[in-house]
C-alpha cells in the first residue's frame, strides 16, 4: 500500500510536486504574515512604552489599544 | 448595521479568532490531506494524476471567490464611505493572490501528464493568468500611492475592471474550445463528478477556506495595529 501511494501509478512526482508547492506557498504565506504582525505588534508595544503617563492614560481609554498590549503580553 | 463591524468593536474577536481558526484548518486539512491523497479513487482515464484537482481546483474557486468579494466590497466601501470596508479588501487580497498562484502552478503540473505540455494559452488559463495581474495590480496600488483617498479609488477601479475577467474564466470553458474540460460541478444541476471524489474536494476546499480565514484575519489585525501605530504618533 506504501508502495501504491509512493509510485501512483507513474504520477508521483507530478502528485507529490503540485501538493507539495501548494503546502509550501501555505506556510510561506503563514510566515510573512505572521512576522508582519509581530514586527507591528513589537513596534506599538515600542512607542506605547515611550509615551508620557498622561498619553498613556488617554491611550488606554481606547479599548483597542488595551487589547493589542495584552495580546502581545500573551504572545 | 456597520457600527457592528467598526474595527474597535470586533477587534477583541480578530485577536483572539486566528488560534482557532488554525486549529480547525489544521484538522480540515489533515482529514482533506488523507481523503485526497489516500482514500479517493484513481480515474479511470487520468489514474492517479487526477488527485491534483483536489489542490487545483479549491485553489481556483477561493481565488475567484476573493477577487469577487474585494470587488463587492471595495465598491461598498467607496459607495458608502466606509473605510473598514477597504481594510477588510486589503486583508482578503494577499491569499486571493497565493491562492491564484497555487491555481495557476498546480495547473501546469497537472497539464503535463494530461495534455502534454506544461502551458497552453487557452482561454482558462489566460484568464486565470490575467486574474493574477489584477491582484498583483490591486496589491501594488497599496503599496505604491501613500494618499488614503487615492489608493481607495485606484484600488477600486482595478478591482471594477478585474472583476469584468470572472465571468470570462467561468464561462470560458463553454465559449471557446479550450484544453480544459467543461465544469464537472454544478450546483443548479446534477454533478457529473462521482460522490467519492466530490466529497473530498468539498473536503478540500473547506481547509483552503478555512486558511484564506486565518490570512485575512492576521492581515486584518496586522492592518488595525498599524493604524493604532499612527494613533500613538499623534499623540
Amino acid at each position: 500500500m506504501i508502495n501504491e501511494l509512493l509510485f501512483m501509478n507513474g504520477y508521483a512526482v507530478y502528485v507529490f510536486s503540485a501538493f507539495g508547492f501548494t503546502l509550501l506557498s501555505f506556510l510561506s504565506l503563514y510566515l510573512v504574515t505572521k512576522v508582519q504582525f509581530i514586527e507591528e505588534q513589537n513596534k506599538f508595544v515600542a512607542k506605547f512604552g515611550s509615551l508620557n503617563t498622561e498619553q498613556a492614560i488617554s491611550a488606554k481609554s481606547q479599548r483597542i489599544n488595551k487589547e493589542i498590549l495584552a495580546d502581545a503580553t500573551n504572545n | 448595521m456597520f457600527k457592528l463591524l467598526e474595527p474597535n468593536k470586533i477587534f477583541q474577536i480578530t485577536s483572539k479568532a486566528p488560534k482557532y481558526v488554525l486549529f480547525l484548518f489544521v484538522v480540515v486539512m489533515s482529514v482533506g490531506l488523507v481523503e485526497a491523497l489516500i482514500l479517493s479513487p484513481e480515474d479511470y482515464k487520468q489514474s492517479d494524476a487526477v488527485r491534483i484537482m483536489y489542490v487545483h481546483v479549491p485553489a481556483a474557486w477561493i481565488s475567484l471567490g476573493i477577487f469577487s468579494s474585494i470587488t463587492i466590497l471595495s465598491f461598498s466601501g467607496f459607495i458608502f464611505k466606509n473605510k473598514n470596508f477597504f481594510l477588510i479588501s486589503k486583508s482578503l487580497a494577499p491569499s486571493g493572490f497565493v491562492f491564484n498562484i497555487i491555481a495557476l502552478v498546480t495547473g501546469s503540473i497537472w497539464g503535463k501528464p494530461t495534455w502534454g505540455t506544461w502551458w497552453a494559452w487557452d482561454a482558462r488559463i489566460t484568464s486565470m493568468l490575467i486574474l493574477a495581474l489584477f491582484y498583483a495590480l490591486y496589491l501594488i496600488s497599496w503599496r505604491i500611492y501613500e494618499n488614503e483617498e487615492k489608493v481607495f479609488k485606484i484600488s477600486t477601479f482595478i478591482t471594477i475592471l478585474g472583476i469584468i475577467n470572472v465571468p470570462i474564466i467561468k464561462y470560458s470553458v463553454d465559449w471557446w474550445n479550450t484544453l480544459h474540460q467543461p465544469a464537472s460541478i454544478n450546483i443548479l444541476s446534477k454533478s457529473s463528478i462521482h460522490s467519492s471524489m466530490l466529497y473530498p474536494l468539498l473536503i478540500m476546499t473547506a481547509a483552503f477556506a478555512l486558511f484564506s480565514l486565518l490570512i485575512f484575519l492576521m492581515k486584518y489585525n496586522t492592518e488595525l495595529i498599524k493604524i493604532k501605530n499612527k494613533g500613538l504618533d499623534r499623540l
